[in-house]
């Protein structure tokens, strides 16, 4: 299995065509794949993640950079090797069954294409369809499917042809919460299985988050990290990231410049006092996690905004005493309007 | 497997601060020897000189082929034509021509009757589009396809039947002892007759240009504005007017480009008169073959093309940026209820079909039932022989049958070769060239078929270059037209069969692996094959029945349907003119009936009597 590498890859729709109105769509995008890695592309809408995965599909040509997989250059500005050439499998956002096709039909048609019919084909058809859990359902039009049951043939229909790169565009998308957890498992046992590099387009953090052996985070057109999720979680780089990934609150705070950016709370505590005394250093973006921040003797008094009640505890809104504001979790329930000592026990300079 | 921790060299982290190297990168830097612009350059034209292939998957001949297609049906012979009227115009020969009486006089009574005909289509054509969608009247669904009916009938038809209900010689009229004296003048034919027929032939087109709009847009527009504290009249006159007022605008201009091209209706009413218009003027013109014809049509042909092209420039500025589909949503509850008023307007509605539909055509089937012209239908006199003549005795009538489904077959099914290819070329292009094709396989189609008649003969009258053999006189000129003027109609239901299709369904394909053909076969010929059958019997219904092209471009043995209705009414046979249109009136119907019958597996806007 190779190396999926994007180098440098930029797409430049036109003027007229590009929502952001004359920016490129894709910019300047370098990327290397781990071998059998389940990447995650994470950003809001229109970031460009979409275009990266068609490109890599090889529906859209870059502009300038290059594609390859191992060895084989697969498009450049210069040229594409066809989608049909490639090898690669995909989900679609809207699953694209061919609904004059069976279920069965609809699986086997990569196979049948390159040339596999009979029992090879009936015994590689049946095995893609138990792995999915239709094999009841083989006979049936897609039209006759639940939305799940839909994904799950798109998804079989991967599986069948053993491709080196399966590409997921927002696949999970127009499924209920019910059906996303149930998926999200699939595609971790499909990722086990196949042993196939897949990338997973998602405007949805907490599905990257558990999904992806890494996670990538697009904004503008633009890469802005590539990560583990554990490790994005705790190190975002730039206040974009840190805002996108997970909850938490992002403080304006003077700190000493070239410090650790890991902050410990005598740091923050020094930073947060030192407005009225001697200012420690310049201002600097402080990423601070809802859960790092809890009620404490030695802590700053800061005061509550809003406790909204979330089932497995309380969401707190806080004002700390210069007006910024802070999210926080509680176990009990806090008053509105109360004031009360909170330490912030971690924080990430980003 | 754990992914905690991984080396570094496997994921990088790129917040814009250093880069390592990629290895291809470096390998020769081929990146950055190559010119960036060579990609997007060649693509935009398709006109790659050297492989590599770009990825919108469409094979090297596709739009070679469409374009050729195109050049061969529609910029061929209207060059011509437009050459020819502009050497008319140079030479002063078209100031003599239109200042001549004859071509001034029809000039006037093409104007007179296409104004008179758009004012009546306005009237029957608002009034059906506001009661169907605004009103909560029963039957919309019969009605809507009764009122339809007159557009798919042929011109030349609605005229006999109208002449067949009225006048001295009326079977219906003289058997419910209604007839005026023998030897009365018939008032059909007249510039109003004529204009009334007109009336009534486009009425439809109207009525969908403003139903169009009104379905679709104004019903939480109504609501609001009577929550606002709008009366029903005040509501009709503040919001319904105003939203509907382009598609009236367009459907006026479509209505009035129909009447100066039509040919039919003045041929039946017109010519007994002697009242020409501009098209019956090219007629007798070519047939009274003289030196200068070819110029003198040409001429005339242009004419009509001018005052069509001004008409069709006034719809498109209309209905520029005009989409309802974007406000509210459209509900099948009525806006307006009407309460006891509701039966009168029911009423209205259905004695004005009785009159303009029903009557002239049990008129027309009353005179293909009579022995003779002049007697009245009883049970005694009734007698099935025009039929036997003309299904088994009449040779010309049999050969104008086998003509016309030969043309209408061979039209239906030879241009989905040209329209699928250019429907999955269009829908896969934007720009500037995929406009122009567009346009240029629309311009024949609204084009009256009179000036491309004689754009064709104009083309197609000398030899073909390398054969020596010349087109004009044979069978073939008159399919090459109907290719021309079909256009448009074949394309239209593939092109929103294309357009409607998720194009994921295709790339899903590709990944599967399938070449061009493959996933034609497979995917995309399957996906859009109700809308290609829905097309196939569209150019058969219109092509079958099609008067104006072939009247031009006939000779013996090459009559069509049309010409044959035409000439036995000329001949004057109306019985078998009559019992020929009657049956032609039971084909358009099935064929309609058809393809309402599977409308429900068709893409949304194909049929064009539906919205």
């Amino acid at each position: 299995m190779a190396q999926l590498i994007l180098n440098h890859l930029s797409k430049d729709f036109g003027s007229g065509k590009s929502p952001g109105n004359g920016r490129p769509a894709v910019a300047d995008v370098s990327l290397t794949l781990r071998r059998q890695g389940f990447l995650a592309l994470l950003g809001p809408s229109g970031c460009g993640k979409t275009t990266v995965l068609r490109m890599i599909a090889g529906f859209e040509q870059p502009s300038d950079g290059s594609i390859s997989y191992g060895e084989r250059r697969l498009s450049d500005a210069g040229g594409a090797l066809p989608p049909e050439k490639r090898n690669m499998a995909m989900v679609f956002q809207s699953y694209a069954l061919w609904p004059h096709m069976t279920v069965a039909q609809n699986v086997g048609y990569p196979l049948k294409v390159r040339g596999i019919s009979g029992a090879q084909w009936q015994k590689r058809v049946g095995e893609a369809l138990s792995l999915v859990k239709l094999t009841e359902l083989a006979e049936r039009r897609p039209a006759a499917l639940s939305g799940g049951q839909r994904q799950r043939v798109a998804l079989a229909r991967c599986l069948v042809t053993q491709p080196d790169v399966v590409l997921l565009d927002e696949p999970l998308a127009n499924l209920d919460q019910h059906l996303r957890k149930a998926m999200e498992e699939t595609f971790r046992t499909f990722h086990e299985r196949s042993g196939a590099t897949m990338v997973y387009v998602t405007h949805d953090q907490a599905e990257a988050m558990a999904l992806a052996t890494d996670v990538a985070v697009m904004s503008e057109g633009r890469l802005l990290q590539v990560a583990p999720p554990a490790e994005i979680y705790a190190r975002p780089e730039g206040r974009v990231v840190g805002g996108l990934i997970g909850r938490g609150s992002i403080l304006r705070l003077p700190l000493a410049e070239n410090g650790d950016r890991q902050l410990g709370w005598p740091v923050l505590r020094a930073s947060l006092g030192s407005r009225d005394g001697v200012p420690v250093g310049p201002l600097a973006d402080v990423l601070v996690r809802p859960e790092h921040v809890h009620r404490g003797t030695d802590g700053v008094l800061m005061r509550v905004l809003s406790s909204v009640f979330e089932g497995e505890r309380f969401a707190l809104d806080l004002a700390l005493p210069d007006g910024q504001r802070l999210k926080a979790f509680s176990s009990v329930a806090i008053a509105e309007g109360q004031t009360a000592p909170f330490v912030i026990a971690g924080g990430w300079r980003l | 497997m754990t992914s905690g921790k991984l080396p570094a060299a496997l994921t990088r982290t790129l917040s814009g601060v250093e880069l390592p190297p990629v290895p291809h990168a470096t390998e020769g830097g081929i990146l950055k020897a190559r010119p960036p612009r060579h990609g997007r350059e060649g693509r935009r034209f398709g006109f790659r000189p050297q492989k590599p292939r770009a990825p919108s998957g469409e094979p090297a001949w596709l739009l070679p082929f469409v374009l050729g297609a195109v050049l061969l049906l529609s910029v061929l012979p209207l060059a011509r034509l437009a050459g020819a009227g502009v050497s008319g115009l140079v030479d002063g020969e078209a100031a003599r021509l239109i200042f001549e009486p004859a071509t001034f006089a029809a000039l006037r009574n093409t104007l007179v009757t296409a104004t008179g005909g758009m004012v009546v289509s306005l009237f029957l054509g608002s009034l059906f589009a506001f009661a169907l969608a605004l009103t909560d009247i029963r039957g919309k669904l019969i009605l809507s396809f009764a009122f339809m009916l007159p557009m798919m009938i042929p011109p030349q038809v609605t005229a006999l039947a109208w002449v067949e209900m009225s006048g001295p010689a009326s079977p219906l009229l003289k058997t419910l002892g209604l007839a005026p004296p023998l030897g009365s003048p018939q008032p059909l034919y007249s510039l109003s007759g004529i204009a009334l027929l007109l009336g009534v032939q486009h009425a439809p087109l109207v009525f969908l240009a403003l139903k169009a709009g009104l379905a679709a847009s104004p019903r939480d527009g109504i609501e609001a504005a009577r929550l606002s504290g709008a009366g029903p009249f005040r509501v009709f006159r503040d919001i319904v007017l105003p939203l509907s007022a382009p598609g009236l605008i367009a459907g006026g201009a479509i209505a009035f480009v129909s009447g100066i091209g039509n040919f039919g209706i003045p041929a039946i009413l017109g010519i007994p008169a002697g009242i020409e218009t501009l098209p019956t003027l090219i007629f007798s013109r070519l047939a009274s073959f003289g030196a200068a014809t070819f110029g003198e049509i040409a001429l005339i042909s242009t004419l009509i093309a001018a005052i069509s092209a001004a008409g069709l420039l006034v719809q498109q500025h209309a209905l520029a940026g005009r989409d309802y589909r974007l406000i509210g949503h459209s509900g099948a509850r009525a806006a307006f209820s009407l309460g006891r008023w509701r039966i009168a307007l029911e009423a209205l509605l259905v004695s004005l079909l009785a009159l303009v539909l029903v009557a002239p055509l049990l008129a027309l089937v009353a005179s293909s039932l009579v022995p003779a012209y002049g007697v009245p239908l009883t049970f005694d006199t009734m007698s099935l022989s025009a039929y036997a003549e003309i299904l088994f005795r009449q040779a010309i009538t049999l050969t104008a049958l086998k003509n016309s489904l030969f043309l209408a077959s061979a039209a239906a099914l030879g241009l989905l070769v040209v329209t699928v290819p250019a429907a999955y070329l269009l829908t896969r292009r934007e720009g500037a060239l995929a406009n122009l094709l567009a346009i240029l396989m629309e311009i024949p189609y609204a084009l009256p078929g009179i000036v491309l008649a004689v754009a064709f003969i104009l083309t197609f009258a000398a030899p073909l270059p390398v054969v020596g053999v010349s087109l004009y006189g044979t069978i073939w000129i008159i399919l090459a037209a109907y290719f021309s003027s079909f256009l448009a109609v074949s394309l239209k239901p593939v092109m929103s069969a294309f357009t409607q299709m998720d194009p994921a369904l295709e790339e899903a394909a590709r990944l599967a692996g399938a070449g061009f053909f493959r996933r034609m076969r497979d995917v995309l010929l399957p996906l859009i094959a109700p809308a290609a059958g829905a097309s196939v019997i569209l150019v058969f219904l219109i092509a079958a029945n099609e008067l104006t092209v072939s009247a031009l471009l006939w000779s013996a043995g090459t009559q069509t349907l049309g010409v044959a209705i035409f000439n036995l009414d000329d001949s004057g046979s109306s019985d078998l003119a009559s019992a020929l249109s009657v049956l032609v009136v039971l084909l358009v119907i099935a064929l309609m009936a058809a393809l309402e019958f599977f409308a429900k597996y068709l893409p949304e806007g194909v049929l064009p009597w539906r919205n």
